[in-house]
């Protein structure tokens, strides 16, 4: 038998009497060619998908991913691995949810387990204010038709038996709003599965090829230079979230965006006991359980730029706090890793998905702390968009125009303040 | 964790203290409205050297402008603002 690149059961019964040795490669590992149609920058969830999208929906399949490191390397291995769609500006959660449909279909369309567990997200509410903003934020959800239930608070604790609901609990738990299309994937599944599927496409995927500036001709680029030589292309796209910063300074533009350390942490793995995922946006902690039975806990930013991607210990102090004082039993469990992410902080907390003022270049960044669970959304829309040169109509509100326009899509009402959000 | 040395106070825990504003993030009131909002609402966003406006806010409640290193957190300048 040959080499075997589609996965299925009877290909891994087959190999039980090969030693699976009959698998192919996952992608290629190809040189850069002198040129490509479309050159998407950074090899994360969001440019893998990018380029997938570009040559399974548009038929463009010269492209080429160009990632500094290895793909998936930066936030798509760095964030908690939440999906849900419940945002309470209707702008953000079309967009979501429209991601979130392609989440539900995803496995099946690459070919590849990404683990999708729609396990429910449900939001905590701890005051009669905060219940009010869940029941208008599940209100405006269902007016779009996207699935939002308010919970009393027995509801809640018959969800989450461990949640402490004494009369003496930190936190009360006066009831939540779940979803229960929301739930978790395995992030690095999903660098994965869009890389295999899109280089079964015929996207070449370049690792270990770091963007060092453009090249233009007549104010339209032309072209990348790179660690490992010029590389030409009709249209580039920049999808380095983490980064936009400096890789639009490079093309000379100054963005509404700045970056700021993410951080989260996972706890030894035990037996199941949180079969969903639980957050508060008033304490902003968000706990959930890996499928390997690790407690998975996320807070704060760090609230400052950075690009260390290493976080403070007051801010790992904080959401620990947070979740035992939710969870008491979290307690006895001993934290095993903690990691950083570099977030792109936009001035309205949502992301930019849009033609710079570069003829030809493209921005798809500023995804706050929320860009995981927008990876197969965000990659149809910003395809439509390098394909096109047209935005996406529910990618529309995210242009770079809206900051100057003032049509900001501020879900938190902070404007240019991203430590505040 | 950074120690921010306040000019005032001394080295202090970088949770006295708040983050603003990149200095050159700073509108004066003699803009026109279209310099404000490009001041207002782009960041040069550097990963290296960056002047900041922090505030020792709870400590001596000086606003500082620290010159610090946004990939390593090195401090270079902490100086009342």
């Amino acid at each position: 038998m040959g080499r075997v690149s589609r996965y299925s059961a009877l290909a891994l019964l087959h190999g039980a009497l090969t030693g699976q040795r009959h698998w192919d490669r996952a992608w290629r590992d190809p040189a850069p060619k002198k040129s490509y149609d479309v050159l998407v920058i950074g090899g994360g969830g969001h440019g893998l998908s990018t380029a997938y999208y570009l040559a399974k929906v548009h038929g463009i399949t010269n492209v080429a991913v160009l990632e500094k490191g290895w793909i998936g390397g930066g936030n798509t291995g760095r964030n908690t691995t939440i999906v849900r769609s419940n945002y309470r500006q209707p702008a953000l959660h079309n967009f979501f949810d429209f991601a979130l449909g392609l989440w539900e279909g995803m496995s099946d369309e690459l070919n590849f387990n990404v683990m999708f567990s729609p396990r429910g997200a449900m939001f905590l509410g701890h005051s009669d204010s905060d219940m009010t903003a869940l029941a208008q934020r599940g209100d405006a959800l269902r007016c779009d038709g996207i699935d939002a239930e308010l919970l009393t608070r027995a509801q809640v604790a018959a969800l989450v038996p461990l949640l402490d609901m004494s009369p003496s609990a930190r936190f009360p738990v006066h009831g939540g709003l779940t979803q229960r299309r929301g739930g978790t994937a395995r992030h690095d599944a999903v660098a994965w599965g869009y890389a295999r599927a899109a280089d079964t496409l015929g996207v070449d995927i370049i690792q270990n090829c770091e963007v060092t500036g453009f090249t233009t001709a007549g104010g339209r680029v032309t072209g990348v230079e790179t660690t490992r030589g010029p590389i030409g292309a009709g249209r580039v796209g920049i999808c380095v979230a983490g980064n936009s910063g400096p890789v639009a300074a490079l093309a000379g533009i100054e963005l509404p965006i700045e970056a700021q350390t993410l951080q989260a942490f996972v706890t030894e793995p035990v037996k199941p006991m949180i079969d969903t995922v639980i957050m508060s946006q008033s304490l902003h902690c968000y706990i959930s359980q890996s499928d390997k039975g690790g407690i998975v806990l996320g807070g704060d930013p760090d609230q400052f730029p950075s690009y260390a991607q290493r976080g403070l210990p007051p801010r790992l102090e904080k959401a620990a706090a947070e979740a035992i004082a939710l969870v008491p039993a979290l307690s006895r469990l001993r934290m095993v890793r903690c990691w950083s992410g570099t977030t792109d902080m936009s001035f309205d907390g949502s992301p930019i998905i849009s033609a710079l003022p570069v003829d030809g270049l493209y921005l798809n960044g500023g995804w706050c702390y929320g860009g995981f669970k927008a990876t197969p959304g965000s990659g149809y829309a910003y395809s439509t968009l390098l394909a096109t040169g047209e935005p996406h109509a529910l990618a529309r509100p995210f242009g770079l125009d809206r900051f100057a326009s003032g049509a900001t899509v501020d879900e938190a009402g902070v404007g240019p303040m991203p430590q505040l959000r | 964790m950074l120690l921010i040395d306040c000019p005032h106070c001394g080295p202090r825990a970088q949770s006295e203290f708040v983050y603003d504003r990149t200095l050159d993030a700073i509108v004066q009131l003699a803009m026109v409205p279209s310099d404000a909002m490009t001041t207002l609402y782009t960041r040069a966003n550097p990963r290296g050297w960056s002047d900041e406006l922090w505030h020792h806010r709870f400590g001596c409640r000086t606003w500082l402008v620290v010159r610090r290193q946004t990939v390593t957190h090195a401090i270079e300048l902490v100086r009342a603002w």
